[in-house]
């Protein structure tokens, strides 16, 4: 199918939409993903798509750039009818996407993820100075100083997802569309990003965005489209909404009782500085990944981890679960000296971790739920003590409903759910275990507000109940909202660990993480 | 994945989740080949009793698919861990060239003790082999396809010397049932590869085996940190495998009453790497279908009985072979398929003004 010409807009008159949609429709197998959803991008917007998580907005996104085929309704570009059969159309005809999951192979070079496809020729042979100057010159036009020849997987998450952007960008885009690109970006990236947003927005290219951050919404976007169960909820300019009405919104009803969650037992946390610790982490280090660090948590303590991304947040938590071993230092539980050399001997232990990679070192996505959720349980047993079917359907059905997983079907494979749904499905694996210390890598990254909500409050209901919960989250507010201490990390050090009483505040946490030195 | 519920209905007996797409396809390609030689042959599904024992077409597609299907039920499980096991054809060729050797050679070649010792000889070979791979690939991280690869090559070398470059020729009527024997009326080599498959079956599901090899090939860095002793299954199903493979190789050779350490299951790694694909399993790991590598190995065995039954040239029997794969490989790919389903729907009349028309789109996007 050709492109059609595209006229630009008229500068007199009514503004056209460079993209519009109408009563799209969309049918999953057992799922209406999208009910008659519209939505309208104008040239030199920045515009929200907000929802809770499985609201449709990925799959709306998908349908507009021909990853999925519609079921019905119409697309116009520049005003008349299109659809696109594949992404590459979509590409060609200016409308470029960063889709959620990115899509990158981490095993080539930068230079080609982000010129892949397109790479600059000469002679029919791939042209490789060219290619390098390319791509190293849209790299600095988004301050990255990134080698362009090493390979992509030699980075972290964040970087890879910035290059994913550039890579997008990197076409004379009219639209550019954003699922979710903020999630694993810390503050300076992100503000980054926006610049660049900005930029774009300027030269009047129309952008799409997804995000679960309400801030960074009121921030950047002009206006706003809300999407719940698949349906459309509205469109508003930002002007017309507040952070309040926009979560209300996108609930829809009873506004999540986000706030009146409160830690109050301080009084309790000193007691317990005096008891015996569950576990006590004395000089643990791992070379390249972490220095020496002292930790100690106790049972029904939570423990927050608070520090810029590739501060080493995540490398502390590997050690405590074995998931790397470490170079020195030495771990104790309950007063005894243990080894904690793989997951095994941490897990046998009562010691469980939920990845921030869910996908890669959390699920088994062609594995259904209920195989996921008794997973852990079930390694442990070994293979000759299978739990019997009738006990894995209960316990399947029981944390499907004790967590609220949706969709409730126990035999849908896991990597058709949203990411929410997932997060919970890796939570059930590990408290049907009931550990005794739970460590959470980012459990409320990428995932809607209520689902957000509902983690938050099963952590304080598990450190109620007497689990000790190792809790990080690049998120200060609920950092500070849920843990009785917090350990900060700066550059692969362990700098404080502050009893979180009055004194501390955002301000402080911050100055912290900034400086190195608590003030 | 579209599914045609009439269909998988008419197959439900097996239950639901296999029936409805895994199987489908696999059981419809080995009907249309079956139904194919019967065009050509009218007595092709006939079957008699003679002299007490099974006669037919089809008796011989089971009989001489049993050991196919025993080396490819071996590699689905490796296969599932994300693995592959090129060395099962020189452990057939082991396997049988030990165990000729060995009754060739004993004072009373005929008798049930010789074969017994035989038999354990050969497995007991395997099982070391097995070992030798699984040490390679969970102990020492070498690549599955390169670890196999020594064994492929060196195996070969050591059936023959074994056999001494010789082929080893046996008179024992106790080891000729293992592959061409009979027992209530159905040739032993079937009711064995039928009660190995059905073991496996058995245990794998039964057990939590099956599904911590497929969290193993499915996601090892997850199935890593949830616990899961990675090392161990790999280790096992390297040992499952060269097992299969040596009764397999016990069948082959005592069908023919002979020991070739050239030639006894000369490629016979790709045709089961063939059954297992074609059965549905992919090679990248994770879930496993038992019942798609059984109908898999049929469906090759079929094809090697319809060359010959057609009397293509044997020269040409090798491309015939490979365009039939492709058919059925292309046949199970959902991209094909909706490729296919667009191209035909472009005849009817069709509007681009809504996206309602998006069918014709169905490309599947990873
Ligand atoms: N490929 C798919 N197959 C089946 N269901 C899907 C698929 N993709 C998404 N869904 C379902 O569609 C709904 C919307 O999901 P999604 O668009 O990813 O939500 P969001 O991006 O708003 O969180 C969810 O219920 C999800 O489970
Ligand atoms: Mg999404």
């Amino acid at each position: 199918m050709a492109t059609p010409p595209t006229p630009r807009p008229t500068d007199s008159g009514d503004p056209q939409p460079v993209l519009e949609a109408q009563g799209i429709r969309k049918q999953f197998p057992g799922v209406l993903a999208l009910d008659g959803v519209a939505l309208r991008l104008f040239p030199g917007e920045v515009h929200a798509l907000m929802g809770e998580n499985g609201a449709g907005k990925s799959t709306l996104i998908k349908v507009l750039t021909g990853v999925h085929p519609a079921d019905g309704g119409t697309i116009l570009v520049d005003g008349r009818p299109h659809v696109f059969a594949d992404p590459l159309q979509a590409q060609q005809a200016g409308v470029s996407t960063v889709y959620q999951e990115v899509n990158l192979c981490p095993n080539i070079s930068v230079a080609e993820n982000v010129l892949i496809g397109r790479e600059p020729r000469r002679f029919g042979l791939i042209h490789w100075s060219a290619m390098r100057q390319r791509a190293a010159e849209l790299l600095t036009e988004l301050d990255l100083g990134l080698d362009v020849t090493s390979l992509l997987g030699s980075h972290s998450l964040a970087v890879q997802q910035l290059v994913a952007i550039v890579r997008a960008v990197d076409v004379s885009a009219k639209v550019l569309v954003l699922d979710e690109p903020t999630s694993s970006l810390d503050r300076e990236e992100v503000a980054q990003l926006f610049t660049l947003v900005r930029r774009l927005r300027d030269r009047g290219v129309a952008i799409l965005f997804v995000t679960h951050f309400l801030d960074q919404v009121f921030d950047l976007c002009d206006r706003v489209t809300i999407l719940r169960n698949g349906r459309l909820e509205g469109e508003y300019p930002i002007g017309e909404l507040t952070p309040v009405t926009l979560v209300q919104r996108m609930i829809g009803g009873e506004l999540a009782t986000l706030d009146q969650l409160s830690v109050r037992a301080h009084e309790e946390a000193a007691q317990r500085a005096t008891s015996e610790p569950f576990l006590q982490a004395r000089r643990l280090t791992r070379t390249g990944s972490v220095e020496p660090y002292d930790l100690d948590i106790h049972a029904g303590e939570v423990i927050g981890l608070a520090g810029l991304l590739g501060s080493g947040r995540t490398e502390v938590a590997r050690l405590l679960f074995g998931a790397d071993s470490a170079d020195a230092g030495e771990v104790s539980i309950e007063g005894r000296k243990v080894l904690l050399r793989t997951p095994r001997h941490a897990i046998a232990r009562g010691i469980a971790f939920c990845s921030e990679n869910r996908k890669s070192e959390g699920l088994v996505g062609e594995l259904t739920v209920r195989e996921n959720i008794v997973l852990a349980l079930q390694a442990a047993r070994g293979w000759t003590r299978p739990l019997s079917r009738t006990k894995q359907d209960e316990l399947a059905r029981h944390w499907i409903q004790a967590l609220d997983i949706r969709p409730g079907d126990p035999e849908a494979q896991v990597r058709h759910l949203s990411g929410g749904n997932q997060q919970k499905v890796l939570l059930a694996r590990w408290l049907l275990t009931a550990p005794r210390l739970l460590i959470l890598d980012e459990p409320t990254r990428g995932i809607d507000i209520g689902a957000k909500a509902e983690i938050q409050k099963l952590v304080a209901r598990l450190a109620g109940e007497g689990t000790a919960v190792l809790f990080i989250s690049a998120e200060l507010e609920e950092v500070l909202r849920l843990s009785h201490r917090i350990a900060v990390l700066r550059d692969h050090r362990m700098v404080a660990t502050l009893t979180n009483d009055d004194t501390v505040t955002p301000e402080r946490l911050l100055t912290t993480i900034a400086t190195g030195a608590d003030s | 994945m579209t599914t045609q519920p009439a269909k998988s209905e008419a197959v439900g007996g097996i239950g639901r989740r296999l029936a409805g797409h895994r199987l489908l396809w696999p059981a419809l390609i080995l009907l249309a080949l079956l139904l194919g030689n019967l065009a050509f042959h009218h007595d092709f599904f006939s079957v008699r009793v003679r002299d007490g024992h099974l006669y037919g077409s089809l008796i011989d597609i089971l009989q001489f698919g049993a050991p196919l299907t025993l080396v490819a039920l071996g590699m689905t499980l490796v296969i599932a861990t994300r693995g592959i096991d090129l060395s099962v054809g020189s452990t057939v060729a082991i396997a049988g060239a030990l165990a000729c050797g060995h009754i060739s050679t004993a004072a009373h070649p005929g008798s049930v003790a010789t074969m017994l010792t035989a038999v354990a000889l050969a497995l007991g070979v395997a099982l070391v082999l097995g070992l030798a791979n699984g040490f390679l690939v969970s102990g020492l991280g070498v690549q599955p396809i390169v670890a196999t690869l020594i064994l492929m090559v060196a195996g070969r070398g050591v059936a023959q010397l074994i056999t001494g470059g010789q082929i080893v020729t046996v008179t024992s009527a106790p080891y000729k049932m293992i592959g061409g024997g009979y027992w209530l009326t159905f040739p032993f080599a079937v009711l064995l590869a039928t009660a190995l498959v059905a073991f496996t079956g058995f245990v794998t599901r039964r057990s939590a085996l099956g599904m911590l090899i497929e969290s193993v090939g499915g996601n090892p860095s997850a199935s890593r940190l949830v616990g899961i002793r990675a090392g161990g299954l790999l280790a096992l199903v390297y040992v499952f495998s060269a097992l299969c493979a040596a009764v397999a190789g016990l069948m082959i050779s005592s069908n023919v009453s002979s020991a070739d350490g050239n030639n006894a299951g000369l490629w016979i790694e790709l045709d089961a790497i063939l059954a297992v694909v074609v059965g549905g399993t992919a090679l990248t790991g994770g879930r496993f279908s038992l019942g798609g590598t059984v109908l898999g190995a049929l469906i090759i065995q079929t094809l090697s009985t319809t060359v010959y039954s057609l009397g293509v040239p044997p020269e040409t029997t090798l491309v015939f072979k490979a365009f039939v794969v492709i058919v059925v490989c292309l046949v199970q790919s959902p991209v094909f398929r909706a490729k296919v389903l667009r191209r035909r729907r472009t005849t009817t009349p069709r509007s681009h003004t809504t996206a309602g028309t998006a069918p014709q789109q169905q490309e599947v996007r990873a």
